[in-house]
């Protein structure tokens, strides 16, 4: 009989050693004679169990982690034996942290091999391009409407009216865009998609080419993600074999097919006029809207851009139907997210999840509090752009409106976690400093705001005019806020004056005595 | 493949050449907006985008030789001279912030004697920030040569250092 072992090949598995572990195992099982099959999988994003190796069993699969190479032979002992070792985690499935999630678009991320089209039909992929083939354009858009799907990508844009707006517009070229340039610090959830379930990401963008009538895709990646857009590029060749894209997709008369783009390292690229621009092969310059994309997009063709998660959510949503989707969540803020727990934390990594969970939850319960074991003192949500929050906001729910309502928003999904060494000031420095590092120069808040506000926030830090220069820092955010063309200008304010606001004690003299920095 | 640019060792790269050039620019004109793809193609080649590569490209794209310019040096990956034979990006946003990075980036530092965006002088190494790896949870993180580091310490950091100074 064969055994047959899952690894993660996720780069935030092969970062703790998972290729080292998959070496160390095959060689352990060559020794033993054993035949071993090892399928590398995504991530099942339980990072601070990485590497993990899963086992199938006739119950399903059993987990270990966190394993060293050094565990290989012990653990393969285990697995021909009784299963019993120190590192045995039970079934996987049954594991608190993953039992508790929703897993919806998620629901074949680690699990499935992410390189092979028959792993994923055997595991429900597929079936979501055939239903929006026999349901045609326009209902496949009133079915995305009526989930009440908005853009993951962190603007919240409901996705169905972005579609419609596309269908409803005559062009002879039309284009589906994939935002891929994931570059908030704490997010790693397009990553994980990329890397552990890509098709579900090409089956979303296809549904979409048949929703608006496009028959050309650009998965636009980032540079400083080489293992997802390899994976990317292997899927897509696997798709283009198996009929998911190309002239006829399955078997249709429609024609869908895709490309990847890697970009070059700006961050302002995830806007999404920007990353336009860098497609068309100019400077990644943020454009005036309107035009909207919709009806002015890439290479002046309408354009539905979405990020991964907002089209890896559409298979789900036509496999099941919008009301079902639309029945999980709270608010305006409909179905799951993709939470991504990182920074200090004990338990990092991704919990997808109703919206409603507060972020106390996420933080204390789910999160386990801080790796260090210092008490968490701040988290920051949503990215650079996104508001430090205090333990006296932990009440706020995960709710685009709810988080708004706080002076924050949610972005992307990720939480970074601070423990009480966290110098708040230097932390609003560096969010000038970054938004003055990744301004595209084009409008003058952004450009010349961020680094007028480094300086102040040093003359501030200093002791220098406190009073005066706090407040040329809050109307230099608002200037900021309102005068900028695109979110890098406009919520660089979020983490600085929520750092201000909540935290003044940190930007008094003389600075804080940092423990660990 | 232009998704490979970041992977490969810098050792490994061809000296300038202008016939080498042409071909990476060839490769990719069949392409909508071509531009990114064949810097990333010349940069793979070369290790880094040549002065000399801008007039060639805007003359086969027939756009200008500052639409060009503007493009290489709008990008931070884009390099305009070549790096060392190894790079070491240390992760400088926030999630490798709160996780202890910041001491970890000044040790780097401190050791290689190089501040960061550097290059040594022997061209063993270049240091680089990088702002995220999408490796937040493992943080704080590293990549040398395209090679991925998750929860990085002092010890986990020594080791780079010496395999990024060979």
């Amino acid at each position: 009989m064969t055994l047959r072992l899952f690894i993660p090949v996720d780069a935030g598995a092969l970062a703790v050693g998972a290729e080292e572990v998959a070496a160390a195992i095959r060689t352990a099982a060559a020794r033993r004679n054993v035949a071993a099959e090892i399928v590398r999988t995504g991530s099942r994003g339980l990072y601070w169990l990485e590497p993990m190796v899963e086992v199938e069993t006739p119950a399903g699969r059993l987990a270990y982690g966190p394993v060293a190479p050094g565990d290989a032979e012990s653990l393969l002992g285990a697995i021909l034996g009784n299963g019993a070792h120190p590192l045995r985690l039970g079934p996987t499935e049954e594991i608190p942290w993953l039992k508790r999630q929703t897993r919806l678009t998620f629901a074949r991320c680690g699990v499935v091999d992410p390189r092979s089209l028959e792993d994923y039909r055997a595991h429900g992929g597929c079936r979501s391009v055939q239903r929006a083939l026999s349901l045609g354009p326009q209902a496949i858009v009133e079915e995305v409407v009526q989930s009440g799907l908005r853009g993951r990508g962190g603007a919240g844009f409901p996705t169905g009216i972005k579609w419609r707006t596309v269908a409803q517009t005559e062009a002879a070229q039309k284009y589906i865009i994939c935002n891929a340039d994931e570059g908030d610090s704490g997010t790693f959830a397009d990553r994980m998609i990329m890397e552990g379930d890509p098709f579900v990401l090409i089956e979303g963008m296809a549904i979409a080419g048949i929703a608006v009538g496009a028959t050309k895709g650009y998965v636009y990646i980032r540079s400083e993600y080489p293992h997802s857009a390899a994976t990317m590029e292997a899927a897509i060749a696997a798709a283009r074999r198996g009929g998911l894209l190309g002239n006829r997709i399955a078997d249709s008369s429609c024609a869908f097919d895709m490309e990847v783009r890697v970009g070059a390292g700006a961050y302002v690229c995830g806007e999404e006029t920007s990353l336009l621009d860098s497609l068309e092969g100019k400077r990644g310059v943020v454009r005036a809207k309107p035009p909207l994309p919709a009806h002015k997009g890439l290479f002046g063709s309408p354009t539905v851009i979405n990020n991964v998660l907002s089209f890896a959510s559409v298979p789900i949503i036509l496999d099941k139907g919008g009301a079902f989707y639309r029945d999980f969540g709270m608010g305006k803020s409909r179905g799951t997210m993709p939470i991504q727990l990182a920074g200090n934390v004990k338990h990092g990594g991704l919990f997808e999840t109703a919206f409603g969970v507060t972020l106390g939850e996420l933080v204390d319960d789910i999160g386990g509090g801080t790796r260090s074991g210092r008490p968490v003192r701040a988290v920051q949500v949503g990215g650079p752009l996104g508001a430090y929050f205090p333990r006296a906001l932990f009440d706020t729910p995960f709710d685009y409106e709810a988080f708004a309502a706080r002076e924050g928003l949610i972005g992307h999904g990720g939480i970074v976690v601070f423990d009480d060494t966290v110098d708040m000031a230097k932390q609003a420095r560096f969010a000038m400093e970054f938004c003055a590092i990744e301004s595209c120069g084009k409008c003058t808040p952004c450009r010349v705001g961020s680094t007028r506000g480094m300086e102040v926030i040093d003359r501030i830090i200093r002791g220098e005019n406190r009073a005066a220069n706090t407040a040329l820092l809050e109307d230099l955010c608002h200037t900021l806020k309102f005068g900028s063309l695109c979110a890098l200008g406009g919520f660089t304010p979020y983490p600085v004056m929520s750092a201000l606001t909540h935290f003044p004690e940190d930007f008094a003299a003389p600075p804080r005595l940092q423990a660990a920095e | 493949m232009s998704t490979m640019h970041q992977g490969s060792r810098n050792r490994d790269r061809t000296p300038w050449d202008k016939e080498i050039a042409l071909q990476c620019i060839r490769e990719h004109l069949d392409r909508e907006g071509p531009l990114l793809p064949i810097l990333h193609a010349i940069q793979e080649q070369f290790g880094y985008v040549d002065e000399a590569a801008e007039p060639l490209i805007a003359e086969t794209l027939n756009i200008t030789r500052a639409e060009v310019h503007g493009v290489v040096t709008f990008y931070h990956d884009f390099r305009r001279e070549p790096a060392g034979r190894h790079v070491l990006k240390l992760c400088r946003a926030e999630a490798c912030q709160a996780a202890g990075g910041d001491p970890l980036a000044r040790h780097a530092e401190t050791r290689l004697g190089l501040s960061m965006g550097r290059t040594a002088p022997d061209g063993s190494v270049t240091l680089e920030p990088v702002y995220c790896l999408g490796l937040c949870a493992v943080a704080p993180s590293a990549m040398l040569d395209g090679r991925v580091v998750g929860r990085l310490d002092e010890r986990r950091l020594e080791t780079l250092l010496a395999e990024a100074q060979q």
